[in-house]
C-alpha cells in the first residue's frame, strides 16, 4: 500500500474554446518518505496535476480519477475534510515565496496561526514551535526574525521561511512546485540541499515539480517525465539518466547544456513545438516531433508499460530505440 | 583576434535613491568600473546573479541609462556623440528575455521587423524593405507566409525567432543579448541558441551574450566575464574558466550548477552561504567578502584590483602564482 496512489487523473478546463485537456489520465504512486520529481516543459501538465490532488484548480477546471491518501479519496473530499488534509497532512510549496506569503503580517503570526488552527496549541507553544522549525531550515537569529514581515527577507531566506511553515504540522507529503526557480543559483544550491536534508529528518515524502533535470538528479529517487499532459516515461534516476527508452526523455536530456561540454558543439534541442492544447494530438503528443514516428503513433496515444522493474514507458518506437 | 569593435572602459552606473523630502538620496552604484573589448565574431558571455549589474551594463550601452564614469566606443568612435544623437543604432541592437512582452502585440510580424527598416534606413524602397524583412524572416525559421500574423498566434520560441529578426534586419556588427533564451523551455533553448551561433558566422556579429546560466555560456561564449554586485570578478576565455576557475565566486557559481547526472550530485560540495548583499549597503573591500570561505582581513579593509594571472583576469587577493601556474599549464 503506497502512501498515495494516483490512479487516471484527468484534468480539464472550461474556456470559451471549449474543454481544454490539460492532464490526460495520469496514475503514480508515492511511497513514505520518498523523493519524486515529476519534469516536463511549460503545458507539460505536471503543475496541474499536483494542483488537482491539493484541490486548488482554477474555478473553471475540473478534474477526475483518484487518489487515494489514507483510505480516503482526495479528489472526492469536501471542503471542510480536504482543509483539514492540506496544511497538517499534505503542504505545499510554490516558486514565488512572496506571493506564498501575507506581506501584512508578521512571519510569526502566519506560523503560529498553522499550529492554532490545525494542533489546538496554545500561542506560546506555537511561538517555540514557530522558533524551533526556524532553527530547522538555518535560519539564523530564528527567535528575533520571527516579528519581521515578509519583505524584510531576502529571496532565500522567504523560501526557507516558506518550507518552515510547511513543516510545522509534521506533514507526510510535501509537494514542492518549481521550489528554486526564482532564486539565483548559489542559493538553489543551499535550498535543494535543505530539502533533501529535511526529508531525511522530517521523514518527509517529497514531490518535487520542476522543468530542470539537474534539480531532479539533485534531490529525487525516482522520476515522472510528462509531456503534454501524459507521462512519458518513468522509473528510478538510474533508469531515466542513464537507461531512457524514450525519444522524449532522451532528446530532453540531450537539449540540457552542460558545464563539462567544450564549446562550439550543437545542442541537440528537440525541432519543432509543443502540442497546442485546444487542438490536442489523437495519438501520442510527441509524435509530430518525434523522429521515431510509426503509423499508429498519430491513431492512439502509447500505453504507459512496464519494462523492466519500476521503469516504465510510453512508447510504441520504444524497442528498435 | 582583430582590433576591438566595441570597447567599454571603466563604466559606472549609479541611480539615486530618494530617501524623503530633507534627507539625502543615497546612491546605488549597480555598475563599478567595468572594462572589457568585444571583437568582430566574438561572443563574450557575461554571468552573474541578480543584482550584479550585467543587463544595467547592457542598458548602459544602449544609452537608456546614464554613465557615471567611463567611455564606450564602437571602432575608436565614442558612443556619446555629445548632443545625444544615437549614431550607432544601427550597429549595435539588442534581443530581450521576454519574447512575447517585446513584441507589440498590436503590430504584425512583418510591421514588427520592418520597424527599424523604417527608423534607421529610411532611405530604403518599400520594396526593398519586403525584400528585407522576408529574408530575415526565413533566415531566422519563420515562414514569410506568416508575415501578416501576430505575436500571440506563435509559441515563445518563435516570438524570440521574431525578436532576433528584429535585431538582425538592420546588418547590425553588435548585437546584445539579454538572456534570450532563459524564458524558453530546454528543448527550444537549444534550438535558438544553435539559431544564434548559426547567424553570428553568417554575419559576423559580436555578441554581447548575457545570462545566469553558466552552462549555456560555456556554450556560446569564446570569452567570460563573470560579475558580482557591479563588478568583474573573472575575465578570461571560455575554456580556461571552465576548467581551471580561479576567482572563489566562480568556483561557487560552477559548483552550484545542479548537473542532469544523478552519479555526480553536488551534494558533496561546499556550497557558498547566505545572500548575495543589498547593492545598497555593499560590504568593504572584496564585494563577495561576506559569503567567501577563503576571506581573510585584508578583504574587508582593501578592494582587490583585477590582475593577469595566466591566461586570466582575476580580482581577489587570494589568487596565488601557484594557481597561475597550474591555470598557465592548464
Amino acid at each position: 500500500m503506497s502512501l498515495l496512489d494516483v490512479h487516471d487523473l484527468k484534468v480539464s478546463f472550461e474556456t470559451n474554446d471549449g474543454l481544454l485537456p490539460a492532464v490526460q489520465g495520469v496514475s503514480f504512486a508515492l511511497e513514505e518518505g520518498e523523493a519524486l520529481g515529476i519534469v516536463g516543459e511549460s503545458g507539460s501538465g505536471k503543475s496541474q496535476t499536483v494542483l488537482a490532488l491539493m484541490g486548488l484548480l482554477a474555478d473553471n477546471g475540473v478534474a477526475s480519477g483518484k487518489a487515494e491518501f489514507e483510505g480516503q479519496d482526495l479528489l472526492g473530499l469536501s471542503p471542510a475534510r480536504l482543509n483539514r488534509v492540506r496544511g497538517e497532512k499534505i503542504s505545499m510549496i510554490f516558486q514565488d515565496p512572496m506571493t506564498s506569503l501575507n506581506p501584512y503580517l508578521t512571519v510569526a503570526s502566519q506560523m503560529t496561526e498553522v499550529l492554532t488552527l490545525h494542533k489546538d496549541m496554545t500561542r506560546r507553544e506555537a511561538r517555540q514551535e514557530a522558533v524551533r522549525m526556524l532553527d530547522a531550515v538555518h535560519i539564523p537569529d530564528a527567535s528575533s526574525r520571527l516579528d519581521r514581515y515578509p519583505h524584510e527577507f531576502s529571496g532565500g531566506m522567504r523560501q526557507r521561511v516558506m518550507i518552515a511553515m510547511s513543516l510545522l504540522c509534521r506533514p507526510q507529503i510535501l509537494i514542492a512546485d518549481e521550489p528554486t526557480t526564482a532564486l539565483d543559483v548559489t542559493v538553489q544550491a543551499q535550498i535543494l540541499r535543505l530539502l533533501d536534508e529535511i526529508r531525511r529528518e522530517f521523514r518527509t515524502a517529497v514531490i518535487l515539480i520542476t522543468h530542470d533535470l539537474g534539480v531532479v538528479a539533485e534531490v529525487c529517487d525516482r522520476v515522472i517525465v510528462m509531456y503534454g499532459g501524459r507521462v512519458m516515461e518513468s522509473g528510478s534516476l538510474h533508469h531515466i539518466f542513464q537507461g531512457s527508452r524514450h525519444p522524449y526523455t532522451r532528446g530532453l536530456l540531450a537539449s540540457v547544456p552542460r558545464l563539462d561540454q567544450e564549446r562550439g558543439g550543437r545542442l541537440q534541442g528537440i525541432p519543432g513545438a509543443p502540442p497546442s492544447l485546444s487542438r490536442p494530438p489523437t495519438g501520442c503528443p510527441f509524435e509530430a516531433r518525434c523522429a521515431y514516428r510509426l503509423d499508429r503513433c498519430t491513431s492512439v496515444p502509447p500505453p504507459l508499460k512496464e519494462r523492466d522493474r519500476g521503469h516504465r514507458v510510453a512508447c510504441y518506437a520504444e524497442l528498435i530505440l | 583576434m582583430n582590433a576591438p569593435l566595441l570597447s567599454v572602459r571603466d563604466v559606472a552606473v549609479e541611480f539615486r535613491i530618494p530617501e524623503g523630502v530633507f534627507r539625502r538620496s543615497r546612491v546605488l552604484r549597480a555598475v563599478d568600473g567595468v572594462s572589457f573589448d568585444l571583437a568582430r565574431g566574438e561572443t563574450l558571455g557575461v554571468v552573474g546573479e541578480s543584482g550584479c549589474g550585467k543587463s544595467t551594463l547592457a542598458r548602459a550601452i544602449l544609452g537608456l541609462v546614464p554613465l557615471a564614469r567611463g567611455i564606450m566606443t564602437l571602432d575608436g568612435q565614442s558612443l556619446d556623440s555629445g548632443n545625444g544623437e544615437r549614431w550607432w543604432r544601427k550597429d549595435i541592437q539588442v534581443i530581450f528575455q521576454d519574447p512575447l512582452a517585446s513584441l507589440n502585440p498590436r503590430m504584425t510580424v512583418g510591421e514588427i521587423v520592418a520597424e527599424p527598416l523604417e527608423t534607421l534606413m529610411p532611405e530604403l524602397s518599400r520594396r526593398e524593405m519586403e525584400t528585407r524583412v522576408i529574408s530575415m524572416m526565413e533566415r531566422v525559421g519563420l515562414s514569410s507566409t506568416q508575415v501578416n500574423r501576430y505575436p500571440h498566434e506563435f509559441s515563445g520560441g518563435q516570438c524570440q525567432r521574431i525578436g532576433i529578426a528584429r535585431a538582425l534586419v538592420s546588418e547590425p556588427r553588435v548585437v546584445l543579448c539579454d538572456e534570450p533564451v532563459s524564458a524558453l523551455d530546454v528543448s527550444i533553448q537549444a534550438q535558438i541558441v544553435n539559431l544564434l551561433t548559426d547567424l553570428q558566422k553568417e554575419m559576423g556579429l559580436a555578441l554581447l551574450f548575457i545570462a545566469h546560466d553558466l552552462a549555456v555560456v560555456r556554450h556560446i561564449s569564446h570569452r567570460v566575464m563573470v560579475m558580482y554586485l557591479g563588478q568583474v570578478a573573472e575575465t578570461t576565455d571560455a575554456d580556461t574558466l571552465y576548467r581551471r576557475p580561479l576567482h572563489p565566486y566562480t568556483r561557487a557559481l560552477m559548483a552550484a550548477v545542479p548537473v542532469p547526472d544523478p552519479g555526480r550530485r553536488a551534494r558533496d560540495v561546499e556550497i557558498v552561504r547566505g545572500d548575495v548583499p543589498s547593492l545598497l549597503a555593499p560590504p568593504s573591500g572584496c564585494p563577495f567578502r561576506t559569503r567567501c570561505p577563503l576571506a581573510v582581513a585584508r578583504c574587508a579593509a582593501e578592494a582587490p584590483a583585477l590582475r593577469m594571472v595566466g591566461k586570466t583576469a582575476v580580482a581577489c587577493h587570494l589568487v596565488d602564482g601557484a594557481d597561475a601556474g597550474s591555470a598557465a599549464s592548464a
